[in-house]
């Protein structure tokens, strides 16, 4: 099957996770749209990879490395919606709103 | 239409149409459980194009470890989760728009593109390489996810832990002691 096969499912799971990161109202379902987001991009770097470099490691050593940032980015993220929620009893992201002007 | 087609098909639709419950579901605990089915047919996918490492560092990862954590916030935070209400903020409709026209844009974009694809086959010993190349080709990013690994555990524990109450607990105690 071609490339651009998985380049627009790749696509479409992005673009659905940027509507998840801007409608949500809760926190704790941003970052799992944020999730989305990073798993149609590893998407895009394993089929790239297959259909281009078979032969060479690059394209599996970079997806590698997204999973790695993706853990600690959920990680780091879900302790600070818990501390929020401990501090303020809420995690609505439109009520967190010390920091805005 | 052939049997990597079909399966291809089949995971993709499977993926896709997750993904987009997990968005749109009111209930944020179904949410999560979509985003496992979702991220488990990503998984499916790196198996389709021989990524056989990818897929079960995949399954490992996000959905062993990322969707249980996940799940673990929602319930912690489950006071607030109101399958009744909406999940929805003010500008959903303006989201909905800027998501859309960006996949118009793409789906207009990408059949269009002519690559130069190979037809070679992934080399048997794959994992093998990939696991040669994190320590030599690749040994600086390695250690530098490692540290990035150390400072995120370190940093959660150091953001989550109940600091002010310890500290009133510790107090109160104190001063029952001296009383």
């Amino acid at each position: 099957m071609p490339l651009s096969w998985y380049l627009i499912v790749a696509a479409a799971l992005f673009c659905i996770g940027i509507y998840g990161v801007l409608a949500r109202r809760n926190s704790v379902g941003i970052l799992m749209g944020v999730e989305l987001m990073l798993n149609a991009v590893n998407i895009n770097l394993v089929a790239f990879w297959r259909y281009l470099s078979p032969d060479s490691t690059t394209g599996q050593v970079f997806a590698l490395f997204v999973l790695v940032v993706a853990a600690a980015e959920a990680v780091v993220g879900l302790a600070l919606i818990i501390s929020v929620y401990r501090d303020r009893r809420s995690i609505d992201a439109e009520k967190i709103d010390l920091l805005r002007w | 239409m052939t049997v990597p087609q079909f399966f291809f098909i089949l995971f993709a639709l499977i993926t896709l149409l997750s993904g987009l419950r997990c968005v749109t579901t009111r209930n944020l605990f179904h949410a999560a459980l979509y985003l496992v089915i979702s991220l488990f047919g990503v998984a499916a996918l790196f198996a389709i194009l021989e990524a056989g490492f990818l897929a079960l560092a995949q399954l490992i990862v996000y959905v062993g470890a990322i969707a249980i954590l996940i799940i673990f916030a929602v319930m912690l935070t489950r006071g607030i989760v109101q399958p009744s209400g909406t999940q929805l903020n003010s500008q959903a409709g303006l989201a909905a728009v800027v998501s859309g026209a960006l996949l118009f844009i793409l789906l207009r974009v990408l059949p269009g593109f002519n690559y130069p694809a190979t037809e070679a086959a992934v080399p048997a010993d794959l994992t093998t390489r990939l696991g040669q190349s994190l320590v030599n080709e690749f040994v600086l990013p390695f250690e530098v996810a490692s540290v990035l690994l150390l400072a995120a555990l370190v940093g959660a524990i150091y953001i989550a832990r109940e600091r002010a109450r310890v500290r009133e607990q510790a107090r109160e105690q104190k001063t029952a002691g001296e009383d």
